[in-house]
């Protein structure tokens, strides 16, 4: 199939381009971007007044496939996905079965071929069943497909271990994504401890919970002169102490969430269950320095964490409800909103947080419109209004906090490897 | 005047105007309570339930005679002996319960923010007897009426809170409670045990018990659960008393008419002195009592206000 993109923005950081030109895509690739490109016998998709950008990069979400599949699924994920304009997306691999090893790789490999709309890369666990005690098998998850390895919903515990995955993985050149929080000091705390907690009476979780490891993380990648990166990053004094170490020279990279730069733990009030989440909601100097961590390029990535949960995990007590959030269907509109429109960002940089700095961690070769390449592509309005409304996601996850918010910035098309997945905001 | 919730979750939710209603008509449910027949029609008909997912006496007891004492039909449920041990969610035991066409539900939940959701799905009116570390509305409502009814007003009265506000419930209610009426609370207990930004709530954070307690109107001491200890809250249960007990000698820094209060049980010799409880100062049993009375009073405002409905 061949299709034209026509009168759009094109904008693509690796080649340095940003201007109104068309994009040509025949047989899943991308075959020229230039002006005026006519062509007859294709399939013309008018894009005048829109921007054209290479396929968001999604590096934290979670399929809960398998062992949850009441929450989400691979089909269910991945269409999620396109609809907020992400074509590639990386999976967490705390599944039941976990992620540990070869077998599970494969089939979340397999599943996504067969049921998936946009490509999925399972990262696999950092140990054995994500206990924290031994190694899982690094190497066969490697050539298994797995892309990168984390614990993620729990941290390393041990900082031996986190230090042998940190040196074992480097042998294949493979991320390790750390999930920062030190659970003796999070002790058992169900959100951001400060007024809002002592308010509530719901137990805190400290800032120095996240910070503590975060600091662990940074002096173990620079001591064993390995890569690492960090998860979720919520806090200040995180975005302080990972600045210093890039300062440095430590080989660190590291990502946020659209609910970390949004929302404050302010949005807990009334034991809202929608905004309990780990890390936790913090406080609004938490968001500006985020904000500032995400201009000033501390933060290389936006990334959803995209966590469905059941209805009736999040219907019952405060204490009682799973952690997370959707995001896959909120992130973009939520970065033009709260990052472009205040002229926090560019859309230049929301390009690299979003598609070229995710591709180059996990090192895939994604996020660009260069020719040749891949033809991932997204059409979006940086204009439009929009009005949240959970019940149209097509995760079967509705837990979003942003219900009913009203967002600047859509997604009107999404193409995955030449194919048109998402048109005119419906699913193909 | 009506109730503006169905529910009565927290006095955090509660105007000044609201409390100082439930205040008033605590004084007459009290006048019923010390009649020989100790018996009123105000809620018959009517069917209330208390729900306790934890150990209580004197407030599971209270609501439940206060209940009789109007003539209401009242039942039990706690979660031990209860399809509660089956698993069952707080919402479907709920539903159940309403179903049976139960007017009040009375909650006891070891979470913060139980009765909220429960009162999110019924219709019946849910009371709020204790939730975790958020509020225990009903025996802030008793101490302040104890109070009141000692010192005519809360206006500008001076208050020392005495002990582990961090995870009190009774803590954070009566600091609601008060600071809309208009006295001044002071907090004072070990660092370990004060939860972060408490001074933001707008009371005075001390971690010496004497500063509080300097000429001070009222002293509520709360209860020390033993189990903090264990949880290396503080080094021992001799060091707490030793620094924050409330013996006489240390009373003697509060006003010379000063009331000691405490919402119990008591852990006696521990954070306050056998000689104090027993004393003249001390209100405790007054409380209980009152306990009743405020019950009353509540049970009757919140079926009140059902009935009214159309009107209100």
């Amino acid at each position: 199939m061949r299709i034209l993109i026509k009168n759009g923005h094109v904008i693509d950081v690796a080649s340095g381009l940003d201007k109104i030109c068309d994009v040509m895509i025949k047989d899943g690739i991308i075959s020229d971007v230039c002006e005026k490109i006519d062509v007859k016998n294709v399939e013309v998709i008018d894009a005048k007044g829109k921007y054209v950008l290479p396929g968001l990069v999604d590096m934290h979400c979670h399929l809960r496939d398998p062992g949850f599949e009441y929450k989400e699924d691979i089909e269910s994920g991945t269409k999620s996905a396109a609809l907020g304009g992400f074509t590639s997306i990386a999976c967490m691999p705390n599944t039941n079965p976990i992620i540990d090893n070869e077998a599970i790789v494969k089939y979340v490999i397999n599943k996504s071929k067969n049921d998936g709309v946009v490509n999925v890369y399972p990262i696999g666990a950092i140990s054995k069943g994500q206990k924290g005690e031994e190694l899982s098998e690094i190497g066969d998850l490697k050539f298994a497909g797995a892309i990168a390895i984390s614990d993620d919903g729990k941290p390393v515990p041990g900082a031996s271990l986190m230090k042998k995955a940190l040196v074992y993985a480097s042998m294949f050149d493979m991320t390790v994504i750390s999930h920062c929080e030190d659970m003796d000091l999070a002790d058992e705390g169900v959100m951001n401890e400060g007024y809002q907690s002592t308010v509530l009476g719901l137990k805190g979780i400290p800032a120095a919970a996240e910070e503590m490891m975060v600091a662990r993380e940074l002096i173990l990648a620079e001591y064993t002169k390995t890569r690492v990166h960090i998860a979720h990053v919520s806090t200040k004094l995180s975005v302080e102490l990972i600045r210093n170490a890039k300062k440095r020279g430590v080989n660190v990279t590291c990502e946020t969430c659209p609910h970390y730069f949004t929302l404050t733990e302010d949005a807990c009030e009334g034991f809202n269950t929608l905004a309990k989440v780990n890390p936790p909601l913090r406080t609004k100097s938490d968001v500006e320095a985020i904000i500032k961590g995400l201009k000033d390029g501390t933060i290389d990535a936006i990334a959803t964490d995209h966590a469905p949960h059941h209805a009736d995990e999040k219907n019952v007590e405060f204490n009682n409800a799973a952690n997370g959030m959707v995001g896959f269907e909120t992130a973009f509109s939520l970065a033009v909103t709260y990052l472009l429109k205040p002229k926090h960002l560019t859309i230049q940089q929301i390009t690299e947080k979003m598609c070229v700095n995710p591709s180059k961690i996990l090192g895939i070769n994604k996020g660009t419109l260069d020719i040749g390449k891949d033809a991932d592509v997204i059409i979006v309005d940086l204009d439009e209004k929009r009005v949240v409304d959970v019940e149209k996601f097509a995760s079967k996850g509705k837990n979003s906090p942003f219900d009913k918010f009203k967002l600047t910035g859509t997604v009107d098309a999404t193409i995955v490897g030449g194919n048109i997945v998402v048109r005119e905001k419906i699913l193909m | 005047m009506f109730l503006k919730s169905k529910d009565l979750l927290g006095l955090r939710d509660l105007s000044a105007e609201e409390i100082e209603y439930i205040l008033e008509t605590a004084k007459t449910m009290k006048y019923i309570l010390m009649t020989k027949n100790k018996k009123a029609p105000h809620l018959q008909g009517k069917s209330v339930i208390t729900l306790f997912y934890e150990n209580s006496t004197r407030t599971r007891l209270s609501f439940e005679l206060a209940a009789k004492y109007l003539s209401a039909n009242a039942a039990n449920i706690s979660a031990n002996g209860s399809s509660i041990a089956k698993g069952e969610t707080l919402i479907d035991t709920g539903k159940t319960i309403d179903m049976m066409g139960s007017d009040i539900i009375i909650l006891r939940h070891p979470m913060s923010g139980a009765p909220k959701l429960l009162a999110e799905n019924v219709s019946a009116s849910v009371i709020n007897a204790g939730d975790g570390m958020n509020e225990h509305p009903t025996q802030a409502l008793l101490d302040i009426f104890t109070i009141v009814e000692k010192k005519g007003s809360m206006k500008g009265l001076k208050i020392a809170i005495i002990g582990d506000i961090f995870h009190s419930r009774v803590a954070r209610s009566n600091i609601w409670g008060m600071l809309k009426l208009g006295a001044e609370v002071c907090v004072a207990g070990p660092s370990t045990l004060m939860p972060p930004y408490l001074e933001n709530m707008g009371v005075k954070v001390f971690n010496s018990v004497q500063e509080a307690l300097i000429d001070a109107d009222v002293v509520m001491g709360l209860r020390i659960q033993l189990e903090r200890q264990k949880k290396g809250l503080f080094p021992s249960i001799r060091e707490y008393s030793k620094l924050f007990g409330l013996d006489e000698k240390r009373l003697l820094l509060a006003k010379a008419d000063a009331i000691v209060l405490h919402p119990g049980p008591v852990n006696r010799g521990i954070e306050i002195s056998t000689e104090v409880i027993d004393g003249n100062k001390s209100l405790i049993n007054e409380q209980v009592t009152n306990g009743v009375a405020i019950r009353m009073a509540l049970l009757y405002l919140l079926t009140r206000r059902d009935n009214n409905e159309n009107i209100d």
